[in-house]
């Protein structure tokens, strides 16, 4: 059985357009899936529609199963807000591209990262307090006690970054979504956090759904992956298929694009 | 989040400045190395394309905001050379936006000295900054913000030959300047329609074409880019780059980039400079400083450049 089954997925604009359409993929427990695309390729959306957070305005049909251990099988399209509750962060949570708008500004890290951790493991005090250290510790922040104190806009964006990364984790999900997470960082930064993501996907066991407009970094992280263009799947396969041996015209092109920029590196040593 | 928009070319992510306190870095601030011989200043040779007098040099510089304790710049010499296209390498905080103002005349070095073909550029006289900006155009990062939205591409892209005079103010939209602005257009390869239109019927590659054509339609010699293609897709980066490497080659330009991103660096510029909290670690041909780094800064970046799969 997948650990998300999604299935002719349509995701409609409020104004009657299509923006994802006929969208299938499957992703079993502890598998990589890439979603690659460009801008407005609908990448976003459709994780959007697995969490169930789509914009107002905005409706999705067709099918998202997600199965968890323990939350049982559950569509999630047409689900209501408190069934959709239960799933996330158990069954699916996410991390977004832009940790600066993801977290509160007005709120503590140690606050926020406290809050999934409270519910989920129904701590409190110096316990509290304690998980939330290791949290930190465990995305590799150096100095938690000072992170922890911080607000948002105190620490770098690399750090911020971990701290969603925490976040997300907190709750110990099956499936980990993260678009784009290192877009917004520089290469060295971008680079550590990839590792860090990688490490803990694999030490937890999770599943990922890694989204990125990026494909040396995609290639990187995932074992499969779905290539979108204008909100409809193109085509899918292994990294090694696809890098090696794009199929669709589309598909070519974004490797031609990515085999031009990484040829210019090859004056480095690898 | 994506912005659901019909043409998969455009692209809305402005890659924000973020700090970066995060893991480790390379504290050993190893002395610069500098294959470009030091200049011998203050010779009148302006406007002589092949000579080797810099067109743009930065001798020295340093720069501290007000109120700041710790430069941001610091000891920074590089030059510009007729028809060597050089790169600023550096991730966010490094000082490159900082140093890219300074070249422009936008802020004045609290240190050393910024030369335009071999004298100092002084903002306060308004002859010679006439000349430097026509002699030295820019490209932002964001193509969604550096065009007005409402105007006209036509009326943007003539911005340069109204500011600086080259065409008279009671005629700026005569055929003169229209001549000027079409062949700018032509040139960045955009249709001649795309004069009559707003920027926001453009897809983000497109508005950097017109970002590029408002920059090169005054026939500057220097073209300085604030990460012009950071903002932009894959496939989109590569067309722009080309672009400007083919702008290089027919109109004689020599372009001056700011970026983080080593890949278009090694594709477009001849030298490289790397920066680290506001110093030059290490500068010379690109190939010497991607292919064998000296600094460890250097290393580090290389190695933290995504690379596809080895087929």
């Amino acid at each position: 059985m997948s650990l998300l089954d999604v299935t002719g997925l349509r995701v409609r604009s409020a104004g009657g357009r299509d923006l994802v359409r006929d969208l299938s993929f499957t992703i079993g427990p502890g598998e990589r899936l890439g979603l690659i695309g460009e801008s407005g390729s609908g990448k976003s959306l459709t994780a959007l529609a697995v969490m169930g957070l789509l914009p107002s305005g905005m409706t999705a049909s067709g099918s998202v199963v997600l199965d968890a251990p323990g939350t049982g099988p559950s569509e999630v399209v047409g689900a209501p807000e408190r069934r959709l509750n239960g799933l996330r962060g158990r069954a699916v949570s996410v991390v977004f591209q832009e940790p600066l708008t993801a977290l509160d500004p007005l709120m503590r890290v140690g606050r926020q990262l406290a809050e999934p951790i409270r519910r989920r493991r129904r701590l409190r005090g110096a316990a509290l307090r304690a998980a939330v250290a290791a949290a930190l510790q465990e995305v590799r922040i150096a100095e938690p006690g000072r992170v922890a104190r911080a607000y948002p806009h105190e620490i770098s964006g690399g750090q911020r970054q971990r701290v969603a990364i925490a976040m997300a984790l907190a709750c110990e999900p099956a499936l980990l979504i993260a678009d784009e997470p290192t877009t917004a960082l520089d290469v060295t930064v971008q680079a550590e956090v990839l590792a860090l993501l990688g490490g803990l996907v694999t030490a937890r066991g999770m599943a990922l759904l890694f989204i990125g407009h990026d494909l040396a970094v995609v290639s990187g992280i995932t074992d499969r992956v779905l290539v979108l263009k204008d909100g409809e799947a193109v085509e899918s396969g292994t990294v090694r298929e696809i890098v090696d041996a794009p199929r669709h015209p589309y598909t070519r092109s974004l490797v031609a694009g990515a085999r031009h920029l990484d040829s210019a590196l090859d004056w480095t040593n690898r | 989040m994506t912005r659901p928009t019909p043409d998969q070319s455009t692209s809305d992510q402005p890659t924000p400045d973020q700090s970066t306190q995060d893991g480790p870095t390379s504290d050993q601030p190893a002395p610069a190395r500098s294959t470009s011989d030091r200049p011998t200043p203050d010779r009148p040779t302006p406007n002589q394309s092949t000579s080797d007098q810099p067109i743009l040099e930065a001798r020295e510089v340093g720069f501290t905001y007000r109120g700041a304790s710790a430069p941001v710049l610091s000891d920074v010499s590089f030059q510009v050379l007729p028809g060597r296209s050089t790169a600023l390498v550096g991730e966010s905080g490094a000082g490159k936006t900082t140093l890219l103002r300074l070249l422009l005349g936008l802020a004045v070095p609290t240190a050393g000295r910024i030369l335009f073909d071999g004298t100092p550029l002084s903002p306060r006289d308004r002859g010679r900054m006439r000349a430097f900006r026509r002699g030295v155009q820019t490209v932002f990062q964001d193509p969604y913000s550096s065009l007005d939205p409402r105007q006209r591409v036509s009326r943007i892209v003539a911005e340069p030959l109204r500011s600086l005079g080259l065409v008279p103010a009671a005629r700026w939209n005569s055929s003169a300047a229209d001549l000027r602005v079409a062949a700018a257009l032509e040139a960045v390869g955009l249709p001649a329609d795309a004069a009559r239109r707003y920027p926001h019927e453009f897809s983000g590659g497109q508005r950097q074409r017109i970002a590029i054509a408002r920059a090169i339609v005054c026939e500057p010699r220097v073209l300085l880019a604030d990460e012009p293609v950071s903002a932009l897709d894959v496939s989109t980066r590569v067309r722009v780059i080309d672009l400007l490497a083919e702008l290089r080659e027919s109109h004689g330009l020599t372009v001056v980039m700011v970026s983080h991103d080593l890949a278009v660096v090694a594709m477009l510029c001849d030298h490289t400079a790397v920066l680290e909290r506001g110093r030059i670690v290490e500068q010379g041909d690109t190939a010497t400083v991607l292919g064998s780094p000296a600094h460890p800064y250097t290393r580090r970046l290389i190695d933290s450049m995504p690379r596809l799969p080895v087929t």
